[in-house]
């Protein structure tokens, strides 16, 4: 194995953790504010299929990144209707919010494109443009710096950086302001926030509506920035691969980082290699491919330590005295 | 804007708190109905009265949980609207729930300053609580480590946030429900000297209780509620524990049993070095040694947490243990086959459970359904292999009832339907009515009214002289003082001591179940 190769996986590692990051930050947000948000996943999905649509309608890339966000703060608020207004099932209301969005998002589709559920390919002002950061072809001869420098950390879509920017605000955000308090306390217990003489239902808004914007920024990326255009299901489980980032994290911040990195680094190696020899023995490729889905299972068996939710998330709340 | 804002118009009377007309109802129950109360400045006002009188409505209504239908509320003479619980906040009233309202894991400070947050940012919020606290510290012996996670402290202390919660709001008017429920007697004493202090200071509290002890300790005034009606008012000093439960009750009541000696025969139950370790790791039980004989009652007295469920549950075979028992001298399996409720059951040891909805009854059942639970196999119930005689189960369940005055006497209504007295009556009724062996009763009287709470405790004495050992567990002293032949005292999971209840009193009990010996 070479150093390019290794600069090349770790580069794509960046890449492929970057929607994985968004959408497990705003399931991180909405449970430490007591909603479960299994909807990671339709939301993406939706976002996705946004993005491609106006981006190729109009050309321009970042009208489909805002129509992703419209269209996924959409869907959480819906979300939050069901599930902070009516006192829904939380579960529930994200599965259906995940069916909704596999069959819409291919409907729709058909109906726009004609192209068997997918959106046409895009190109030039239609795709996210990839960002040299400065002077990364000054130092690119650098030993061990300049690889890391102008091969791994630059030359990728804006909307990476911002992804791995949203982890010092997210922490600064939950742990630092009054807003952060109040919204892990809502998470914690609601009655504590309710008779402080705050809003739980705002709160709890507030926070689904700001895990519906980065569902829209994962999607948007996912359809313009990682790939060129949308095809059925390109969410692929990673809205739920981000919910086993969140709880593999224990609901932290740098913690998700973490584990979306380690996420993105499987599936970057099951993109480079066809096969895999270790220690002599030959995996094929489907079983590099799975790694990612067959790690998700094992943290979610819990096997990676007790991971103590947010005490009143997936609880409706009810005044009482 | 706190409360000294309205200063000048306050100047004009002498009442913190005034409620005129106050009528709330929740469908077809009047919850409150035309109720008005004055309560004066800087004066400590306690309110009784049974569960369901009303007291917690009235106190939500003032602090905003609920809207009354009718009435006025007036602020130091101010007519004041309290929409929310903001507003409530704003007009300087501060509430310490019976259930804290507290996040376990956040600190001290964090749960002070939430929703009183100085600005967007932390840290000036928190550096100002900390001095705060400081000083309200020194003030008022409300002390506690401002770092400490809430889940960390002692319930007393988490009590004592509760309270700077409500300074920290610059509340004039502290509102305290059921405080006691939780601590310890000299947890208790620490928060009426915490009050008395408050008061010194010209603060206003209203102390809610059912415990009338309390009342005639530490109020000036009293007021009594009766099925949403406000009854009485007195000053404390002109007035009696037995005038204010006749007050409670609306007719005379019997506040000591009576008991006649107990005779007790042979060893019924007696268990050794029990020991048990929750699913958390946890010791719950270290070394329990008892024993409880015919025709007596033992009570186990401790504050909530200290391994009295565990050695009920251990005992009515809802939980596996290392140890030895043996039940009239027979080996008693405390763990594996034979040991669960069911050959309990069988062998003659039966159950009052401490929570009656999660494990007593089922309360989506009727009462006759009710009746037959754990006794389901009773040959009198079942009229084949395979079928149940529901008309044999009915007559017994109306038997039962009318013996135990059930109200209303109807086996047909669900057990939700029941209020909670006639709820404990009806597992009573079940468990006592078979004469057993022994039987295990927790918090007989947890949530039920004065009138139900007589009748209760002649039944369990009556059980006690028909032969029958009884193993009593209650966090109420006052219970298991007025109940108990004997009495152990249960501290984190090991018994601190046992006392002939003539020959010990409330206090000694007391530092026994702080764990002090």
């Amino acid at each position: 194995m070479d150093w390019v190769m290794v600069v090349q996986i770790l580069g794509s590692t960046l890449r492929l953790a970057t929607p994985l990051l968004f959408a497990c930050l705003a399931g991180l947000i909405s449970e430490r504010a007591g909603v479960f948000d299994i909807g990671l996943e339709g939301k993406m999905l939706a976002a996705a299929f946004m993005a491609a649509a106006i981006a190729y309608a109009t050309g321009n890339v970042w009208l489909g990144v805002a129509s992703a966000i419209v269209a996924s703060v959409g869907i959480s608020l819906l979300h939050g209707v069901a599930a902070i207004t009516f006192r829904g099932n939380q579960l529930i209301s994200g599965v259906a919010i995940n069916f909704l969005a596999a069959g819409l998002t291919v409907v729709v589709a058909q109906n726009w494109f004609s192209q068997g559920g997918r959106t046409p390919s895009l190109s030039g002002g239609g795709r996210m443009a990839r960002i040299d950061l400065p002077f990364a072809d000054a130092v690119r001869d650098v030993p061990v710096l300049g690889p890391i420098y102008s091969g791994i950390l630059s030359g990728h879509a804006l909307l990476v950086y911002v992804a791995f920017l949203c982890v010092p605000l997210t922490w600064f955000m939950l742990f630092r302001t009054r807003f952060g308090l109040r919204l892990r306390a809502v998470g914690e217990n609601p009655a504590a926030v309710d008779t402080a003489g705050i809003s739980v239902v705002g709160l709890r808004y507030g926070a689904v509506a700001i895990g519906g914007v980065l569902c829209g920024l994962a999607g948007a990326y996912l359809s313009t920035g990682l790939a060129a255009g949308f095809v059925q299901e390109m969410t692929a489980g990673r809205g739920f691969i981000a919910l086993a980032a969140m709880i593999f994290a224990k609901w932290r911040p740098w913690h998700a980082m973490g584990a979306v990195l380690l996420f993105g680094f499987l599936e970057a190696v099951a993109n480079r290699f066809q096969s895999i020899e270790i220690l002599g023995v030959s995996l094929p490729v489907q079983a590099m491919q799975a790694l990612p889905y067959i790690l998700t299972v094992v943290i979610l068996a819990g096997f990676v330590g007790k991971a103590i939710p947010p005490r009143a998330v997936g609880t409706p709340y009810v005044k009482e005295h | 804007m706190t409360a000294t804002d309205i200063s000048p118009r306050a100047q004009t009377t002498d009442y913190a708190i005034e409620l005129r007309g106050i009528s709330k109802a929740f469908g077809p129950v009047q919850a409150n109905k035309d109720i008005s109360i004055q309560v004066r400045r800087g004066t400590i006002h306690g309110i009784v009265g049974e569960n369901g009188a009303g007291k917690s409505t009235l106190m939500s209504i003032l602090y905003g949980f609920y809207r009354a239908d009718a009435g006025e509320i007036l602020i130091n003479g101010q007519a004041t609207e309290i929409p929310d619980s903001q507003s409530a906040i704003r007009a300087g009233i501060g509430m310490v729930f019976q259930h804290f309202k507290l996040v376990e894991n956040f600190s001290v400070l964090e749960n002070v300053i939430l929703g009183a947050e100085a600005g967007g940012m932390l840290r000036p919020s928190l550096s100002r609580a900390r001095g705060l606290l400081k000083d309200l510290a020194r003030e008022f012996e409300l002390n506690v480590d401002p770092d400490a996670k809430v889940e960390d402290l002692s319930v007393g202390h988490q009590q004592r946030v509760e309270i700077l919660k409500a300074l920290y709001r610059e509340a004039d008017i502290l509102i305290l429900d059921e405080p006691t429920g939780v601590l310890t007697p000299s947890e208790a004493d620490h928060l009426f000297r915490i009050l008395r202090g408050l008061k010194d200071q010209g603060k206003t509290i209203i102390l809610i209780t059912h415990k009338l002890r309390e009342i005639m300790d530490v109020t000036d005034d009293v007021s009594v509620m009766r099925r949403g009606e406000m009854v009485a008012t007195r000053p404390t000093a002109q007035t009696s524990p037995t005038e204010l439960a006749e007050l409670m009750v609306g007719r005379k009541v019997l506040l000591r049993v009576e008991k006649p000696p107990a005779r007790p025969g042979k060893i019924v139950l007696q268990v050794d070095n029990l020991r048990v370790v929750d699913s958390q790791g946890v010791e719950r039980l270290r070394g329990i040694s008892l024993n409880v004989r015919a025709g007596e009652i033992l009570g186990i007295a401790g504050v909530a947490g200290n391994g009295q469920s565990e050695l009920l549950e251990v005992l009515a075979g809802l939980r596996d243990a290392e140890g030895q028992a043996q039940l009239r001298g027979e080996d008693l399996p405390l763990a594996g086959p034979g040991a669960g409720a069911i050959s309990r059951r069988r062998q003659g040891v039966a159950h009052v459970p401490e929570d009656r909805h999660r494990r007593g009854l089922v309360l989506r059942f009727m009462a006759w359904e009710n009746m037959a639970l754990g006794y389901h196999h009773d040959a009198a119930y079942n009229a084949g292999p395979l079928r149940m005689n529901n008309a044999a189960i009915m007559r017994d369940t109306e038997a039962k009832m009318q013996h135990f005055d059930v109200r209303p006497p109807d086996p047909l209504l669900q057990a939700e339907g029941f209020s909670g007295g006639n709820q404990q009556k009806l597992v009573l009724a079940r468990e006592m009515e078979r004469n057993p062996e022994i039987l295990l009763v927790g918090q007989p009287t947890r949530g039920v009214d004065i009138g139900a709470i007589e009748f209760i405790h002649q039944q369990l004495i009556r059980l006690r002289d028909q032969g029958s050992a009884i193993l009593l567990v209650s966090v109420e002293l006052d219970e298991i003082l007025a109940l108990s032949d004997r009495i152990a005292v249960m501290f984190d999971g090991r018994i601190m001591g046992e006392r002939q209840s003539d020959q010990t009193n409330a206090q000694e009990l007391g530092l026994l179940m702080a764990g002090m010996t």
